[in-house]
């Protein structure tokens, strides 16, 4: 398993976000993470990465625990996450956003003209755009700039928090062309979504997150045949 | 005319001072969120370090440097002892922690130094009058005015060119992310706070010139100059600071000039009031600092 996550427990506060989750992603899969809005599919992802308060269970990456770890330190192992609403750095130049997604260490850095150029050829929409402020993109181009920023760090696995949210139909259906691509490279990919056709349709395994629990798991296949999910978003499973 | 454009250099001067403390309160305030109101006690701190090195009998330019480098350092030291460890507490804790900071340091040097001002002597060119395209304007107006700009220029290209500047800039907009870039928080905001310091330090240089003396309260009140005029910026607006500097600069030195004698008494008065009536048509200042658009 690259990524096993086990009884995790999210809390802010009095709410009680995730209740002991248990999951798992191995290297080069696509596992999707889908639910209900506020079923806590964010709340384990950025948990996983310590930006989320984690009461209990664990996180282990690689093998290694890395629930205590700070975020750098874990974005540093390989993990890391492009977060809701894509969060690229808006009075930064589409050049620097791209950068500062490979300053984490000196080897990153040395390469970093070269992931640049990279990153173009798989955003070709970003290519004219680099000397732009990122604000000023559009929501589909900021999402391919927060994806690129991320790979720049050439992470083993990538956490993708909505990456279709908010964006036109034709640009959804390019981002999943994206995530199909980045997993025949050898990306592996957690994806949480709200579109659960595309994301069945990309996916090999899926769980299905209700209230904080996991209320079904299985093979895309399996997922898709049962007409289980339907219920299950309708909390009739 | 004449008059008038001597006014506009000493306006350019002590407004350059301003805006030079003000960058160093918005860098810190940009990434941390926290006002360091220990930031005049680093200007107070340079002025003790040159004191001591020239009794030490070090030469003039090195005891200058050294000045500067104590309050960069000390910058880096009141956050990992002061700050980094309320770090996860809300702004206020962090904000009283500052006031505490303060405190102790002004006790410290009315204690361990004296109450009394100890004599710092500016260096013999400073003291004299240089023409200028047939202007007669003090030396020591004209090294703020250089020293100011080099300092501005020298911080644009640091936050611009270098990676650490970059990632300094993107911590200002959005901390989380900057982490997840797998960039060390400390690092970015020891950067901060070393980058205020080196500006409180420089400031601390252009104050002493002017007044020759540092005494324990000697960073009070530019400070709290700095403040206002990083208020009437944009709180955490970097350009917004420079603005806020320099036009309290010119309010300040219009109002010494311009002002009848009978009302001069009433000079701080009259100038906060414009800073209010500028603060009340433009409530986020006049460069305000750009949220990240979430």
């Amino acid at each position: 398993m690259l990524l096993e996550v086990r009884d995790l427990d999210v809390r802010y506060g009095a709410v009680h976000a995730v209740r002991g989750v248990s999951l798992a992603v191995e290297q080069g899969e696509i596992v999707a993470l889908l639910g209900p809005n506020g079923a806590g599919k964010s709340s384990i992802l950025n948990a996983c990465l310590g930006l989320a308060p984690r009461s209990g269970g664990s996180v282990t990456f690689n093998g290694a625990p890395i629930s205590r770890l700070p975020t750098e330190i874990i974005v540093r192992r390989g993990l890391t996450l492009t977060p809701e609403g894509r969060r690229v750095f808006p009075h930064l130049t589409v050049m620097e956003n791209l950068k500062i997604g490979a300053a984490a260490n000196a080897k990153l850095r040395r390469e970093t003209a070269g992931r640049v150029e990279e990153m173009l050829a798989l955003f070709p929409a970003l290519t004219d755009r680099r000397t732009q402020l990122a604000g000023t993109l559009s929501g589909g181009e900021q999402q391919m700039l927060a994806i690129a920023r991320s790979l720049m760090s050439a992470p083993q696995a990538l956490l993708l928090d909505e990456p279709s949210l908010g964006l036109a139909p034709n640009i959804v259906d390019q981002i999943f062309d994206l995530i199909a691509e980045l997993k025949r490279r050898g990306v592996t990919i957690l994806l949480v979504e709200q579109n659960v056709e595309l994301s069945l349709a990309i996916a090999d395994r899926g769980y299905l997150l209700a209230s904080g629990r996991i209320a079904l798991a299985g093979t895309t296949a399996e997922l898709k045949s049962t007409g289980r999910l339907e219920r299950a978003y309708l909390g009739i499973a | 005319m004449d008059l008038f454009l001597q006014q506009v250099v000493n306006a350019l001067s002590l407004g350059g001072t301003y805006a030079l403390l003000a960058l160093g309160l918005a860098v810190v305030f940009s990434v941390l969120g926290l006002i360091n109101f220990a930031h005049g006690e680093l200007m107070t701190l340079t002025g003790y370090a040159i004191f001591f090195a020239l009794a030490a009998g070090l030469p003039y330019p090195v005891a200058l440097v050294l000045g500067v480098l104590v309050a960069t350092a000390s910058a880096v030291v009141m956050e990992r002892v002061a700050f980094r460890p309320l770090r996860n507490s809300n702004a206020t804790v962090m904000l009283l922690s500052s006031f505490a900071v303060a405190a102790m340091l002004h006790v410290l040097f009315q204690n361990l130094i004296s109450a009394r001002p100890k004599a710092i002597p500016a260096p013999q060119f400073l003291m004299r009058n240089v023409e200028v395209l047939g202007l007669q304007i003090g030396a020591v107006q004209l090294v703020s005015i250089a020293v100011t700009a080099i300092s501005l220029l020298g911080l644009t290209l640091f936050l611009r060119r270098s990676t650490l500047g970059i990632a300094t800039r993107a911590a200002a907009s959005d901390f989380n992310i900057t982490r997840l870039m797998g960039i060390n928080a400390n690092l970015v905001i020891s950067t901060a706070f070393a980058i205020s310091g080196l500006l409180a330090g420089i400031a601390a240089l252009l104050w002493l010139f002017q007044r020759g003396s540092v005494d324990p309260l000697m960073g009070f009140l530019p400070v709290l100059k700095a403040f206002i005029a990083a208020v009437l910026g944009g709180l955490g607006s970097l350009s917004g600071a420079v603005v806020g500097g320099l036009l309290l600069g010119f309010i300040e030195v219009g109002l010494r000039a311009y002002l009848p004698d009978g009302m001069q008494a009433y000079r701080e008065a009259i100038g906060l009031t414009i800073v209010i009536a500028v603060l009340f048509f433009y409530p986020s200042g006049l460069v305000p600092r750009r949220e990240a658009v979430r």
